[in-house]
């Protein structure tokens, strides 16, 4: 079967399955959801599951993830366990409100919606959309633009549930919220979460996401998150991937920037079979600044394929990014990131860098850094370089004693450094680098966090 | 005083091109359209061996299947295949015996374009093929060359004097089959140049083609071939005209180079095309695939262009770099005006062992006009140690342009050091007022800065060319650049 | 301490080193002197273990062992420590933490156990001291947007931290202005001792006012052509290196 039959049986079956549950669908959710709902089913049976003859997709052959035998649930399955025996996050000293997202679902054995004293909402995306739908209808669905990606129509079509995370006016603290995605089940599983973060005027947000898978099984995730940043608001987003060889996901994450914003957005993908992170800016107020920072380690036939697009659409903004990508065995890694200024921006101050080490002969790398330039009065660079451990750092550290595997370690750990280096959160930030240093080592195996060990 | 660096910028937009003049001399032209009947025709006038035709044909059933290209960052309007003449030539005697028989208004027009085709007038140091729509009017130097073993001659004449060379290596580098344009090139090219350089034979002289489109609706096809043999050098240039029209004409040339062993081309290109006016009327629509081939180990290939010309430029000169320890370069300015619009860059296709590429590419955007550069960088599994390095600088001269790198690095093999570095900017006031302030004027301070930017390219060029690139960039840019 | 015997290597087929021999024994100070191109940074680079010199005849000796077969941070580990001509800037990577690991991997080669934080930074402090090199330096990336004598000042801290027991520094002095060349030649002095030795590479009599050796060799075309004692540095400083292309 060539690719474009494969993917139009793919989009055949998922379309057939929206139209057989559609009914069911409608009932759980809000209006406000199912709103969408028919244009976004009728735009991916237009697009399907983007093939590799699409530009943005150039490396990476989803469908072939889509062809797998994946269970499709509308609503929750029950899977009963103790989080506290399951899962434990090892940051120690973080001080965070932690939520769980099983299989893509609000975990049920935790408070749905709850409003803290400075009066942030926390809680499941499918309540919040019930409880308070003025806030919810005025954001959701808004930033991200489904038309463009057969992936987010399609996440749009079937959105159930996810995070919901709202942040007030001038409220918020350093307080971070945790939210832990579980991939568990006894059986191979397709999930689509959808999560909104609402961070008001001068607000202040500190969220960090964890992905982990729990059971042996295959997953594919296709999610998305849209994060509004109100003028003047801060917002530390952090993603820590850590899942295993046979889990496939495409995470899009989409900030709508107001004046004066500050969003700093750093992915670091430890463990995943296929990863990609797709990662969308809008700059749409003056003096909003972006910084979106990527490390990811791959190995085996993992592959790791990270996608930005930072839209400069007035004047005066920043933005930055630094990409990473240390690449062993077979491991094969892209990244792809436009930056695009439009003419209206002027003043724009845009950099984007992308680094990458191969180990081995096996490993590839593709690396496409693209500058649109519309504007004229900018200071926009980029810089991609593929290449190996430096030989003459090897030898002189060799020369002071250093063995050569410590040498190279210490290489790459300084090279993953440069990114961790910039997370604001000390107690995360160590944390991430023994985590780094541990998966350098070979010691992070897939199952760290989880007390099973099944495998 | 940025109002005042404004209006400097805006009168850059009023310059006219100096070679937009018609030559009125009579032309055998054949129907518009294109057909199988039409690539026969060609080939008939042509007189062409049998395997010339089938490799037309080939080419043009070949291009009957195929769709435009949309992939560039340009807005091509429809073209209409139908509505082009594809083969207009000055008429004049086959075989010319001597200088004296070429018409003289074909000589005057070449003078006008600073060519002289009269040996005793040119710059000793150049030898010239003349082409004037689908023909080459004359070839100078061609028996000092050949004392040395050089081929230097019009393709037509390489057709029937050197059938093995053209049958062996014409398509070997770009197939017909490669893209959109070659294939229609393959199937009507009327003429071009064609150039061997013996084992061992450095050419004392630089060998130039100058490409001149004078009949109205006519699109010129013309297609290079270049050999050049063990241990050989050929340093090559390649200038390009055409008159003022309010019509687009189409341009789709094909240019293949060979490097066997130790063997060193350079290739520089000083493209010229009509560009259109300053509403955006007329101009050269340039579609061109220029590739090299660095067959042999350590042979070097080296692309210097300097693009000015042209409504739309779709051109990337590359090099399949085989030979172990080969070389390619590509360095290139790109200036766009008006509403010019240009989508060039290389390719650069590391196979062998320790091959090396560098790119240095400059491009500066003014008035509405749209630049990007698009480039490949690819190492392939065996190419060990390959080293790349590519730079790649755009600059604005006003807000209402635009300039985009589309670069791709592909790396296959873990032993490969490839960096790429870009950056966007516009002429930095402090820099000008620097100028100004030591008694330089805001025009001559963007002229000395838009020549500093380009410095590097252009000091890859022959000096002859390199004078005439400069003189034709300040054209271009005329009113900012001293 | 240190035996050289007919020593041969070469360098992409190329030969550099053509026979070299060279004692050194604990307590002396060696300069190898010659003209550009003799082979001096060479024959450091062979004795520090650089792979891309092939070694195709003759042996080197060190406290009994067979030097070249030995890997280059066991070498380090052994007690040679090289002074790099153009010392590596490695981004990202503190000096602390260089010089730790340096230091730990060292005692864990000897079976000692890892150093206590708090005693290695007290011995940071001491050998900073000792060499008078700024917290500033030594906070930073290896080297990292180092000016030059600062590359050399710190090369010659590595020193002090690792208590060499041969200590080869090559071109030391090519960069210093007068006032760094002393800092670092009174390192060096410091350093000094019975139990260690040092071989100084130097185009220029210059350091060698500084760092006073005990012997003096000549190195040219891959062969140390003649050696003798410091008034053969003097005696070249004032004849040029023509003198010696001349002579062999």
């Amino acid at each position: 079967m060539d690719v474009a039959t494969e993917n139009k049986k793919i989009s055949t079956e998922l379309s057939d399955w929206y139209f057989s549950s559609r009914d069911r669908l409608m009932a759980s959710s809000s209006s406000l959801i199912n709103a969408y709902r028919p244009e976004a089913m009728e735009v991916f049976r237009e697009l399907g599951i983007p093939d590799q003859k699409q530009e943005n997709y150039k490396y990476t052959n989803i469908g072939k993830s889509f062809l797998m035998p994946f269970r499709k649930y509308i609503e929750p399955k029950k899977i009963l366990f103790s989080v506290e025996d399951l899962f434990h996050c090892d940051i120690p000293d973080l001080d965070t409100e932690v939520v769980l997202l099983v299989n893509g679902w609000y975990y049920e054995n935790q408070n749905q919606l709850q409003t803290l004293d400075n009066g942030m909402i926390i809680g499941s995306m499918a309540v919040a959309a019930q409880k308070y739908p003025d806030l919810v209808k005025e954001h959701y669905g808004k930033y991200v633009d489904f038309r463009t990606d057969g992936l987010l129509a399609l996440n749009t079509a079937f959105a159930q549930d996810g995070t919901f995370i709202y942040v007030p006016k001038n409220a918020g603290s350093n307080q971070a919220v945790q939210i832990v995605n579980l991939l568990l089940s006894p059986e191979d599983l397709f999930v689509q979460h959808r999560n909104l973060v609402i961070v008001e005027e001068g607000a202040q947000a500190v969220v960090v996401v964890c992905d982990h898978t729990l059971s042996g099984n295959k997953f594919l995730t296709n999610a998305v998150t849209e994060v509004f940043v109100g003028a003047n608001a801060h917002v530390e987003f952090y993603k820590v991937q850590n899942e295993h060889n046979d889990s496939q996901q495409v995470a899009t994450t989409h900030f709508h920037q107001e004046r004066d914003s500050h969003v700093n957005f750093n992915t670091v993908t430890l463990h995943g079979g296929l990863i990609r992170n797709n990662v969308y800016a809008k700059l749409n107020g003056k003096g909003a600044d972006n910084n979106t920072l990527g490390l990811f380690l791959a190995d085996q036939n993992q592959h790791v394929d990270s996608y930005t697009f930072i839209d400069h659409a007035v004047a005066d903004c920043t933005s930055n990014q630094n990409y990473k990508g240390i690449l062993d065995d077979k491991a094969t890694g892209v990244f792809a990131g436009k930056i695009l200024v439009r003419q209206e921006a002027q003043r724009t101050t845009a950099y984007q860098t992308n680094n990458n080490i191969c180990l081995t002969d096996e490993a590839r790398m593709k690396t496409k850094p693209i500058l649109e330039i519309y504007a004229d009065d900018v200071k926009c660079s980029h810089g991609a370089t593929v290449g190996q451990l430096d030989e003459n750092a090897l030898f002189y550290m060799q020369s002071r004693g250093i063995s050569c595997r410590e040498s190279r370690l210490l290489l790459m750990y300084a090279f993953g450094h440069e990114i961790l280096k910039k997370v604001t959160i000390s107690p995360l930030r160590d944390r991430l680098d023994d985590l780094v240093e541990k998966r350098l080592r070979g010691e992070l195996s897939r199952c760290n966090s989880c007390s099973l060990h099944c495998q | 005083m940025a109002k005042d660096q404004d209006k400097i910028l805006s009168e850059v937009t009023q310059s006219e091109y100096k070679y937009g003049f018609v030559t009125d001399i009579e032309n055998d032209v054949i129907p518009k359209g294109l057909s199988e009947d039409v690539v026969r025709l060609i080939s008939k006038k042509k007189e062409e061996p049998g395997w010339m035709l089938d490799f037309r044909l080939k080419a043009y059933r070949y291009w009957l299947g195929l769709k435009m290209p949309e992939w560039a960052h340009l807005k091509i309007p429809k073209i209409d295949f139908q509505d082009v003449i594809y083969y207009a030539a000055p008429k004049q005697k086959a075989d010319l015996e001597s200088l004296d028989e070429v018409d003289p208004q074909l000589l005057e027009t070449f003078d006008k374009l600073g060519i002289p085709l009269e040996e005793q007038k040119r710059l000793s140091g150049v030898a010239v093929d003349a082409v004037m729509d689908s023909v080459s009017v004359k070839t100078t130097f061609q028996d000092n060359l050949a004392d040395l073993g050089i081929v230097f001659c019009s393709f037509s004449q390489a057709v029937r004097e050197h059938p093995d060379l053209v049958k062996k290596y014409m398509g070997s580098v770009v197939p017909y089959r490669d893209n959109y344009f070659a294939a229609l090139n393959s199937a009507v090219f009327s003429d071009g140049s064609f150039c061997y350089i013996p084992k061992g034979v450095r050419c004392p002289m630089e060998l130039s083609t100058y490409f001149r489109i004078n009949a109205a609706n006519t699109g010129q096809f013309e297609r290079t071939l270049l050999i050049a043999d063990d241990d050989s050098y050929v340093s090559y240039l390649e200038g390009c005209t055409a008159p003022q029209r309010d019509e687009n004409q189409l341009h789709a040339a094909i240019v293949e180079i060979v490097a066997m062993k130790n063997a060193e081309v350079k290739y520089s290109t000083v493209q010229n095309w009509y560009p259109g006016d300053k509403e955006g009327k007329g101009g050269i629509f340039n579609f061109v695939t220029k590739r090299g081939l660095c067959m042999g180990d350590h042979s070097k290939i080296s692309w210097t262009q300097v693009e000015t010309g042209s409504a739309i430029t779709w051109k990337y000169p590359s090099c399949i770099l085989r030979g172990n320890s080969s070389v390619g370069e590509f360095f290139s300015v790109a200036v766009t005006n008006n509403y010019q619009q240009a989508d060039t860059g290389t390719k650069m296709i590391h196979i062998g062992k320790n091959t090396k590429s560098i790119i240095v590419s400059k491009g500066i955007s003014a008035g509405k006009s749209q630049n990007s550069y698009r480039g490949l960088v690819k190492v392939s599994k065996n190419a060990e140690s390959a080293r790349n390095f590519s730079q790649c600088d755009s600059l604005l001269l006003g807000d209402q342009c635009g300039a985009h790198t589309f670069p791709y690095l592909e790396v296959d093999n873990s032993t490969a050091i490839v960096e790429h570095e870009a950056t966007t900017s516009k002429i930095g006031e402090d820099q000008i007022f620097y100028c100004n302030q030591r008694g330089i004027d805001t025009e001559n301070a963007i002229g000395l800065i838009v020549n500093g930017y380009t410095k590097e390219v252009l000091n890859k060029l022959p000096m002859e060319f390199a004078v005439e690139a400069q003189k034709l960039l300040q054209i271009t840019l005329e009113g900012s650049v001293g | 301490m240190l035996k050289i015997r007919n020593l041969h290597a070469l360098i992409e087929g190329k030969e550099i080193l053509k026979g070299i021999n060279l004692e050194v024994n604990a307590g002396e100070v060696h300069a190898i002197m010659g003209p550009n191109g003799s082979g001096k940074s060479t024959l450091a680079a062979v004795l520090a273990g650089r792979e891309i010199f092939k070694v195709t005849e003759g042996s080197v000796e060190y406290n009994g062992k067979d030097l070249l077969d030995m890997a280059p941070e066991n070498r380090a580990h052994e007690g040679i420590f090289l002074g790099f001509q153009y010392p590596v800037e490695i981004p990202g990577v503190s000096m602390v933490n260089f010089m730790r690991t340096a230091l730990n991997e060292k005692r864990k080669y000897f079976d000692q156990e890892p150093i206590k934080s708090s005693d290695f930074l007290k011995i940071m402090r001491e050998k900073k001291a000792l060499v008078e090199i700024d917290s500033g330096l030594t906070n930073r990336s290896v080297n990292e947007g180092f000016s030059g004598g600062e590359k050399k000042r710190n090369e010659i801290f590595q020193m002090a931290m690792l208590e060499p027991e041969l200590s080869i520094l090559d071109e030391t002095d090519s960069g210093l202005d007068i006032d760094a060349l002393k800092t670092v030649a009174q390192g060096v002095n410091m350093l000094k001792n019975e139990h260690n030795a040092t071989v100084v590479i130097t185009h220029y009599q210059r350091l060698l006012d500084y760092i006073v050796p005990d012997f003096v060799h000549v190195l040219y075309d891959g062969r140390i052509v003649t050696s003798g004692t410091k008034e053969l540095a003097l005696e070249l400083e004032e004849k040029g290196y023509d003198w010696i292309k001349e002579q062999f």
